[in-house]
């Protein structure tokens, strides 16, 4: 008995077993490369805290924050725009949108974990954290608002999660809505961390808590497709009608929020070129030593190149989407990196021309800086494979085992029961709280 | 044609010693009490902060928050960088090599006439609107509310570096011994709270650039040199609006005479 629910939740879910992992034959030794990477990446992370991380890494007391820093940022930020857009189907009822909702929700699971495996290596005390977060709260930080929002965003991904696998969608969706206000509220509070410390000119104001949000939803819909398109790799079957259609909506809203980024970009610079305190820090991205990082990787390959290439796509050709979102996802981590050394290159006593300050502030990626971030990142990728194979492609069930009285959504893909006497156009409107419209054409 | 009878020997100028000491205080204390310059610290200069207060409320301040409220006066001019106060400051608060609690920059002006060279010593600001204290996730820094300090409690120190960044002064570190940030805290656990007067840097200080005292106190040395309008007392990156209690003034060794014979020397 215990073994048929068992049975009959693991097909609900699409549980395939650890099994088929370790059948795929090549595919595994990509898993077992990649899992093996982000173990030593850890271990090298390990001898830093056991060293103490003001020997091996090349953060200081002028450049306190680094690429460990930009990876966290980078992975919550793409966690947060997974979830957002995700949310406009399975959440706000958004229907091509929809089939993209479990493979983007595993994925924001499993960015978070990256995003918290990295900032694990960060912070000198991460044992205290969990502690002091709750003893002694400084409801003033936006730190302490941001580790606290995160915590519930995770939470309610898991818990909408787990009512995607189980195909529950009032409750899924419920858990959904939780996890967009926890994430928006918690990446605007990221987004303040920077903006609200008055001493650095080049982060201060509401430009950064707007402009997190926004670049989230960029890089969620660059994650979604160029994953998707990864998963289509491993398997071809993944993509079927539904999703060809919902990766082309998403390769829409990303081209429209790379073009708002593309103006976001553009006017902060021009604005900080007339402000003296900013123009320092822009000086140096637009023609000093980190010229190439801004002009080649966040602007050519984070911006321009993928918007050509996702308009050229049409939304159809996967392999240019790819490769659009993979140059994405490249120049969005450096987008983070160059966001978190901007505000810290220009020394706080600059203006007071001392021999101590008179130049740009220096700062390199050590080895294990380096070991860490790659060990966070593999460790994503790792799940991200993991849950191609063990959780069936995050497909939904096949026709074949859809039980008597129910049907396959046309909107969300899953499994929905008809009540008696009711069309299954009915049952799609129940389900997912849809109004019944009465349109002309019907009544005729 | 009429003349307007002006009794030229009997008129008092109007230079600064023809002004009685009570009409001075009086003065002052408008001063204080309508713009709040020196409880507030934002002090750019005495006079351009008039106007500078009218445009908010918030800095009307009345009186010292913190009793004793404790302040440094740095003298620029007289600071000759023989860094003993960095030494004393290491050995009483054992700071280790890697770190620094207080630091002394210096300024070279290359056309400047007589002396080229200046030495400033930073340290923190103790600011009254501190955002460090406002930035930490565990008030693991904060204002000691007797005296204004700003304080660790090491145990509650996460590491996450948040307030060295939220920190304009540049006072903070990591210390892999305390495990926590580390920062200058007035000496107030190895020298003041066991009835030393002064810290450690200004105790050694052999010219007098660092004075330590409390501002709140008309009777300390602090608070007379700080309430003053003969000399520009100013403090660091007043554009931060943290109001710190570390103020910063000109005392030089050369008075103007001084200098003039040295121009004309050359």
């Amino acid at each position: 008995m215990i073994k048929k629910i068992k049975s009959e939740t693991a097909e609900r879910w699409g549980y395939m077993g650890i099994q088929s992992l370790i059948d795929s034959g090549n595919y595994f030794y990509v898993f077992a490369v990649i899992g093996v990477v982000a173990l030593a990446g850890f271990a090298v992370g390990l001898h830093g805290t056991f060293t103490g991380y003001h020997h091996v890494y090349g953060v200081t007391r002028q450049v306190p924050w680094g690429v460990l820093i930009s990876a966290y940022i980078f992975c919550v930020v793409t966690s947060t725009g997974l979830c957002l857009v995700s949310s406009i189907g399975h959440v706000f009822g958004y229907e091509p949108y929809m089939p993209i909702a479990k493979r983007a929700v595993f994925l924001s699971i499993v960015f978070m974990l990256g995003g918290f495996t990295i900032i694990f290596f960060d912070v000198e005390n991460p044992f205290r954290m969990p502690i002091y977060n709750a003893l002694s709260p400084n409801f003033t930080s936006n730190m302490w608002w941001m580790g606290t929002l995160y915590t519930l965003y995770l939470l309610a991904l898991i818990v909408e999660y787990f009512f995607l696998l189980d195909q529950n969608h009032s409750m899924s969706r419920l858990a959904g809505l939780l996890g967009v206000i926890f994430g928006v509220a918690a990446h605007s509070n990221l987004g303040a961390v920077f903006g609200m410390l008055h001493g650095r000119e080049f982060w201060y104001g509401p430009y950064m808590p707007i402009y997190f949000i926004v670049s989230a939803m960029m890089s969620g819909g660059a994650a979604i497709i160029f994953f998707s398109c990864l998963a289509w790799k491993i398997d071809r079957t993944v993509l079927t009608r539904r999703m060809e259609r919902g990766i082309k909506a998403v390769c829409q809203l990303t081209i429209l929020l790379i073009a708002i980024i593309l103006f976001f970009t553009f006017w902060k610079i021009i604005s900080g070129i007339v402000a003296p305190e900013k123009y320092i820090a822009i000086k140096a991205f637009i023609s000093g030593p980190y010229a190439p990082h801004f002009w080649i990787a966040e602007v050519g390959l984070g911006l321009i190149v993928p918007f050509v290439l996702l308009i050229r796509s049409e939304g159809i050709n996967t392999n240019l989407m790819f490769a659009a979102t993979g140059f994405m996802m490249v120049g969005i981590f450096f987008m983070r990196y160059d966001l978190v050394l901007a505000g810290q290159i220009v020394p706080v006593f600059h203006a007071m021309h001392v021999e101590e300050y008179n130049s740009l502030l220096h700062y390199m990626p050590s080895f294990h800086e380096i070991a860490v971030v790659v060990a966070g990142l593999s460790f994503s990728a790792a799940l991200f494979m993991l849950g191609e194979k063990v959780l069936n492609a995050h497909k939904f069930q096949k026709h074949a085992i859809v039980p008597p009285g129910a049907f396959i959504c046309p909107g969300c893909g899953g499994i929905h029961y008809k009540k008696e006497g009711e069309s299954e156009e009915d049952a799609l409107r129940r389900h997912h709280r849809m109004r019944k419209v009465d349109r002309e054409d019907e009544h005729a | 044609m009429k003349l307007m009878n002006i009794n030229l020997e009997k008129l008092i100028p109007e230079s600064l010693d023809s002004v009685s000491p009570m009409e001075r205080r009086s003065f002052l204390k408008m001063g204080l009490v309508i713009t709040g310059v020196f409880a507030g610290g934002r002090i750019f200069s005495v006079v351009s902060n008039v106007n500078e207060a009218f445009a908010s409320s918030t800095d009307f301040v009345e009186k010292y928050p913190y009793s004793p409220h404790y302040s440094m006066v740095i003298r620029q001019g007289l600071c000759i960088d023989c860094e003993q106060c960095l030494q004393a400051c290491k050995e009483t608060n054992s700071v280790p090599d890697y770190g620094y609690r207080t630091r002394i920059l210096t300024k070279t002006v290359s056309d400047a006439i007589g002396r080229q060279r200046e030495f400033i010593p930073i340290l923190c600001n103790h600011c009254n609107d501190a955002p460090c204290t406002r930035a930490c996730p565990t008030k693991a820094t904060y204002k000691n509310e007797v005296n204004g300090v700003v304080m660790m409690n090491s145990k509650k120190c996460i590491g996450c570096k948040m307030c060295i960044l939220a920190c304009p002064y540049e006072a903070r570190y990591y210390n892999a011994e305390r495990r926590a940030i580390d920062k200058c805290n007035f000496c107030y656990d190895t020298r003041i709270s066991k009835g030393e007067k002064l810290t450690a840097c200004s105790y050694v200080c052999p010219t007098g650039a660092r004075i330590f005292g409390d501002i709140s106190d008309p009777e300390n040395v602090v608070y007379s040199m700080v309430h003053q309008i003969e000399k520009q007392v100013w403090v660091l990156r007043p554009e931060s609006g943290t109001k710190p209690n570390v103020f910063y003034m000109k005392a030089t060794r050369s008075s103007p005479w001084d200098l003039r014979k040295q121009a004309g020397a050359r």
